[in-house]
């Protein structure tokens, strides 16, 4: 293998046996990048210094790695792939940022994502669509379809992903890789440019489980700038990575494998649990009764929080400010519409009209309130599963990777490719996709683990048992 | 069913101008987005307590320490427009 194709595990071994440098890793890195990227489309800014500075050797951990267009990082344009953020350079770092440049890890650049995370296919970027390694024709999945398509293709080691309703799991699922939004209040999300508070997680996106660990022990901890991220002491989470699920009980919820699911999906998923059960883990049937909602309650709760969010994009502060051309003389809300509406695109108009909607006077109750109603059914249904089962086993998305542009003009089609990975961002609870095999079509299927809250290290475990007695994280994509 | 003007109406609240074009694409992809939310009515959750946040905190206090934080030059980087030390916005009062 190259060195662009090894895990940060593997390469972190390789500089401490002197079998290779910090700076020859910048290096593969960077050949392969402008090897592959014109094919891709992942990178939408590369930082000046990220795989050109020769790294400290101090530096513990001098992986580079690859950061999501929506995490603030000092002196580089941060745009969350719109256009109303154009020209936006934040002057400080986001916690996690701060966090990774502390462990040194080179930042490469920002991947490209959909527009302030509204879609799950990376095709709503002011940037123009990435394409999935596996199939250049097909979609990486999304909002962090940069993220899981650098990292399949090998132009990073590892990146950095955010997820409202599986925006880290569904793209590495559909590119084969590792993804994992940890528990509500585990990572900061400070420096995040927020989409719905109350469901973000950052989490990371990487080749295998092993990685995903490590990269979770640098970003995971409490943090005074973010009062949602929760004082609790963060494990090694290395120490849970054990080859061994002998009398863990794990459930299979009825409501995920339903009708409309793609049957070699299906299948692959079938054949993981078969593999589980003859390492010795219990399987047990469990009904998680309300999931048939979670997509419904997701877009009534994500677009009402998003259109607050996003209020404060008015052209009044940063980035884009846009004046009328035809008025003579224009007003303040005429300066505000105009930038909104030049500055936003499509999914991002539809998602803050919704929201606006669904909190305005007179359909509050019906849509808002109700909303957080049946999000308390739907935690509700996973404390109940939780007092039985020690992790849940799902698919992570109904099909493998779709083309480019066959979703793009159905919202509601597009939305549903998230039906399984929402109720975990609901929940609160920390979850993982991992590869667990290929569809008829060649591309890509991914496995979901879910736990209860804070409880990442039984998430880790069954993963890394799985993945250990398999060899699909081995695959790389040849470009 | 959503009329257009109803339409014009949520847009105005999100502070978007719409063009003709926009109006009739949006009226059908909300009226079909609304319509499968609906489904929610097919619960009873008279009695249910709803969760805005899932983690049990209320309020988390620190202690109010003095820090350094940005300086004037530095947290203006980001304006649109600046003017004596200050972001400068579109006239308010006329």
């Amino acid at each position: 293998m190259e060195l662009y194709e090894l895990t940060a595990h593997e390469l972190l071994d390789q500089i401490k046996n002197n079998a290779t440098t910090p700076r020859d890793i910048q290096q593969s890195l960077k050949e392969q990048i402008e090897r592959v990227d014109q094919k891709v489309h992942a990178y939408v800014r590369l930082f000046a210094d990220g795989l050109n500075a020769i790294p400290d050797p101090q530096n513990a951990c001098p992986i580079p790695i690859a950061i999501k267009d929506n995490m603030c990082v000092s002196g580089q344009e941060t745009t969350c792939a719109s256009t109303i953020l154009a020209g936006f350079v934040p002057p400080y770092d986001a916690t996690v940022i701060q966090r990774i440049k502390t462990q040194g890890c080179p930042l490469i650049g920002h991947v490209n994502m959909d527009e302030f995370a509204f879609g799950s296919s990376t095709e709503t970027s002011c940037y123009g669509p990435t394409s999935n390694p596996w199939n250049l024709e097909c979609v990486p999945g999304g909002s962090s379809g940069g993220s899981a398509a650098v990292v399949a293709s090998s132009e990073s080691v590892w990146a950095i992903g955010s997820d409202t309703g599986g925006s880290i799991r569904q793209p590495a699922a559909l590119c084969g890789i590792v993804g994992m939004k940890p528990t509500y209040g585990r990572v900061s999300r400070y420096g995040l440019i927020a989409f719905a508070s109350s469901l973000d997680q950052i989490g990371p996106l990487t080749k295998d489980v092993r990685d995903s660990a490590l990269l979770l022990n640098i970003i995971a901890g409490p943090d005074p700038m973010d009062s949602t991220c929760i004082d609790r002491p963060v494990p090694d989470y290395t120490q849970s990575l054990v080859n061994d699920v002998r009398g863990l009980k794990i459930g299979i919820p009825k409501e995920y494998f339903i009708e409309g699911m793609q049957p070699d999906v299906k299948a692959r998923v079938l054949d993981a649990i078969k593999l589980l059960k003859k390492q010795g883990a219990e399987f047990v049937d469990i009904t998680l009764p309300h999931t048939e909602y979670a997509v419904a309650t997701y877009y009534i709760i994500g677009t009402a929080e998003a259109s607050s969010n996003l209020a404060r994009y008015d052209g009044v502060q940063y980035g884009l400010r846009k004046q009328p051309d035809h008025l003579r003389k224009s007003t303040l809300v005429d300066m505000y519409e105009e930038t909104r509406s030049r500055g936003f695109g499509k999914e991002a108009k539809r998602r803050v009209m919704l929201g606006a909607y669904s909190l305005s006077a007179g359909y509050y109750d019906a849509y808002y309130l109700k909303g957080l109603k049946v999000r308390t059914l739907i935690k509700q249904d996973f404390d109940k599963a939780f007092d039985i089962v020690d992790a849940i086993i799902t698919p992570t998305s109904p099909t493998t990777a779709f083309k480019i542009g066959e979703k793009i003009d159905d919202p509601l089609a597009m939305y549903l490719s998230d039906i399984y990975t929402i109720s975990a961002n609901l929940a609160g609870i920390p979850a993982i996709s991992i590869p667990c095999g290929f569809g008829n079509d060649g591309l890509p299927v991914g496995l979901q683990i879910m736990t209860k809250p804070f409880d990442e290290e039984m998430m880790f475990r069954v993963a890394y048992a799985y993945e250990q007695n398999t060899e699909w994280h081995k695959q790389r994509v040849q470009l | 069913m959503l009329s257009e003007k109803q339409v014009q109406q949520i847009a105005s609240l999100a502070r978007i101008h719409l063009n003709p074009n926009d109006i009739s694409f949006l009226q059908k992809d909300l009226e079909k987005i609304l319509d499968y939310i609906d489904q929610l009515n097919n619960l009873d959750v008279k009695d249910i307590e709803p969760t805005s946040h899932v983690l049990p905190l209320k309020n988390v206090f620190r202690d109010d320490v003095l820090k350094e934080s940005l300086d004037q030059n530095t947290a203006l980087s980001i304006a649109v427009e600046k003017k004596n030390g200050s972001f400068k916005v579109p006239k308010i009062i006329e």
